[in-house]
């Protein structure tokens, strides 16, 4: 009989919290988080963002770009996503950016002085509806134009579904190439916030992975988010833009102020290590990078490589293959429930190419398969304790 | 509903019937026949129509109400709701609460044209008149019961509060707009002033009882607060009818961890 690896925890031994530094509960929604055992956890301690002239000058993005010196503008996510809408909207004088409440600057700021600075023929309230929402973004771009839309939580985005998956993404298929919905961009946030409870915190990217003819993108970080969202916007194709709503205000980057695209269908590789490679997206990056810090300081000579995948559909295959060749080790995480959830595609993917190179089972730390809890949530979420275990599950197979 | 069921419901504590789930100010009960409430908008609206007509099936006189705001009424669910109600012949009561704002999106912009299809019976009434709010539902549902049929009303009223704790009216609306409708149109002293004209209140009443009701409040929270929150297998439960295996496995992982790790996860917050 072929071995069946339940959960477990075994190599008691190895507890990433020591008996002497237990006192409080860090996450990354805690901006005072104590450091656990040295490592300084959470978005504002991280070395995955450019903060400085030198951090954003290292910036393998930015330099492949050639502009890894240009001038900068200290910026969180929030505000790199509105620069980023205005910069399209200056470029481009069919764009137009709609949804609920954004006339005012949008219930998370991030269409803030749009209406103002381009009129409310180009940035406008409409009424209460996903599906009217969707389904008029399709018209505007059928038309030639360049339609941005917002939903106001993604958790809201099913009244739009049947308008995204089978009108938005199949409009240039079912057309024979002769219409298309290509100029429809429509961001939403999504992911946990720390008290957002059932229908504040859904993370639903594989619904919409699981859609030929549609892009998925979920940023990380200003800069990234500010070159993902332009690239959006003149992608010849429907982007689902999913921004994790944790990072508007916590994620704080230098970013270029000039107009720049960086691809889709890329992912970037954060962090080299050899021994286990390790795929996440969104805000979990954060969970992942303090979870890495843990494992290289318990097992030292242990090195980690972590992917950004940055674009869920289509994702980079290459990328996170050539990573695992090399490793032999894989761990994927995503907020989302852990069954159909993205990770299982990766898996399955990468299990049929690296098969040959593959030393242990590869590794899943997701949500649960429940909706998601209000105060359970620190129970739900692939935190660092379960990252950690389930790293240390997968080296030490 | 008393005052402790729903600060237990707010705090999401052991004791709240919704067993920490959802954001505070989601309540429901089973023995009030109340649904519980949903987050996204006017799902509710199509649901009531399905529930009276099981009503009317039953034949006991009995029909459904459904609450919304002018925003949730945008949505698509809304024009299924009133359309299938009309040519099922429901009979449900639909009122609609139109306070002039969904968060900062004025009716004005949501709505172009006045009074709505479909062949429901519509009455508009100001919502700030408690006893045209009495009047009016308790006609809705003798016309809905008597004649299996379903019943609009629209209550014309202002939101003087912020949409939630999250959002900062003063962004999209004046102070003195929200000042004018608290002062000149406020339902709760339209009514104190017509009970004192009839002599059914006086100023002393109403400095008593603002007490005592203060009183009750803070110690309903301050009590709530206190309290556990439920035991974190309560996560797990209620997805299905029973635990499925893979989330027996989960639930069991869960629980390693949380032994490993007690302080990291608070568990003395839960119950166990």
């Amino acid at each position: 009989m072929p071995k069946v690896a339940a959960p477990s925890l075994q190599g008691m031994k190895h507890n990433f919290l020591s008996a002497t530094a237990t006192r409080g509960y860090s996450s990354i929604y805690d901006h005072s988080a104590e450091p656990i055992n040295g490592i300084k956890v959470g978005v504002a301690n991280s070395a995955l963002l450019s903060r400085t002239i030198t951090g954003v000058k290292n910036n393998k993005q930015l330099q492949d770009l050639g502009i890894a010196s240009s001038s900068t503008k200290k910026m969180n996510m929030c505000q790199s996503i509105n620069d980023a809408l205005k910069i399209s909207m200056e470029t481009d004088p069919k764009a137009i950016v709609f949804g609920e409440d954004v006339s005012f600057g949008g219930v998370f700021r991030c269409t803030v002085d749009l209406a103002e600075k381009f009129g409310p023929d180009r940035c406008f309230n409409t009424p209460l509806t996903e599906q009217g929402i969707a389904g008029f973004g399709i018209g505007v771009a059928a038309a030639g134009h360049t339609a941005i839309a917002e939903i106001q939580f993604a958790d809201y985005i099913f009244p739009a579904f049947d308008q995204i998956v089978n009108e938005a993404a199949k409009m240039r298929y079912r057309s024979g190439g002769e219409f298309s919905a290509g100029g429809l961009t429509i961001r939403s946030p999504s992911m946990a916030v720390g008290h957002g409870g059932i229908y504040h915190s859904q993370s639903p990217e594989a619904y919409f992975s699981h859609t030929p003819g549609l892009v998925v993108v979920i940023p990380r970080s200003p800069i990234q988010a500010k070159g993902l969202l332009l690239s959006s916007i003149r992608n010849k194709n429907p982007v689902v833009f999913l921004e994790p709503k944790v990072l508007y205000r916590s994620a704080v980057e230098l970013v270029p102020e000039c107009d720049y695209v960086l691809p889709l269908g890329k992912a970037e590789i954060l962090k080299a290590g050899s021994d286990v490679t390790v795929v996440g997206y969104g805000s979990q990056l954060y969970v992942l990078e303090n979870a890495i810090q843990l494992i290289e300081r318990d097992f030292p000579g242990t090195t980690c490589e972590l992917i950004d995948l940055q674009t869920i559909l289509p994702w980079d295959v290459e990328t996170v293959a050539q990573s695992v060749n090399k490793t032999g080790r894989l761990v994927i995480s995503h907020e989302a429930p852990k069954t159909s959830g993205f990770a299982a595609e990766i898996a399955a993917e990468i299990s049929n190419r690296c098969f040959t190179r593959l030393e242990s089972p590869i590794g899943r730390v997701c949500g649960a398969d429940t909706p998601f809890p209000l105060v359970f949530e620190r129970f739900y979420l692939p935190d660092i304790a379960r990252c950690y275990e389930e790293i240390k599950a997968v080296i030490k197979y | 509903m008393s005052i402790e069921e729903m600060m237990n419901q707010c705090f999401s504590n052991h004791l709240g019937h919704g067993k920490g789930r959802q954001m505070p100010v989601h309540y429901g009960s089973k023995s009030l026949n109340m649904y519980t409430i949903s987050s996204p908008l006017a799902t509710q609206i199509p649901q009531a129509v399905g529930s009276a007509y099981a009503q009317r099936r039953e034949g006991k006189k009995k029909c459904t109400v459904c609450f919304f705001g002018e925003g949730a009424a945008s949505e698509g669910d809304f024009h299924a709701a009133l359309n299938m109600s009309s040519t099922l012949s429901a009979p449900v009561i639909f009122y609609c609460r139109n306070n002039g704002y969904a968060i900062s999106t004025p009716s004005t912009e949501q709505y172009k044209g006045d009074g709505i299809g479909y062949g429901v019976e519509t009455i508009r009434i100001d919502g700030n008149d408690v006893w045209a709010v009495y009047a009016s539902m308790k006609k809705a549902r003798d016309y809905a019961v008597s004649n299996s049929r379903p019943v609009l009303i629209e209550a014309m009223t202002y939101r003087v509060s912020h949409h939630s704790t999250s959002d900062d009216s003063s962004a999209y609306r004046s102070k003195k707009e929200v000042e004018d409708w608290s002062t000149r149109d406020n339902p709760i002293s339209r009514l104190r002033k017509y009970i004192e004209k009839k002599g059914w209140w006086s100023s002393s009443d109403e400095s008593s009882a603002k007490i005592e009701i203060k009183s009750a409040v803070l110690k309903a929270l301050t009590d709530a607060e206190m309290l556990k929150k439920p035991e974190f297998k309560e996560m797990y439960t209620d997805v299905y009818d029973e635990l499925t295996p893979s989330l027996k496995e989960q639930m069991d992982f869960t629980r390693k961890l949380a032994d490993k790790y007690p302080d990291y996860y608070r568990i003395n917050d839960f119950t166990r």
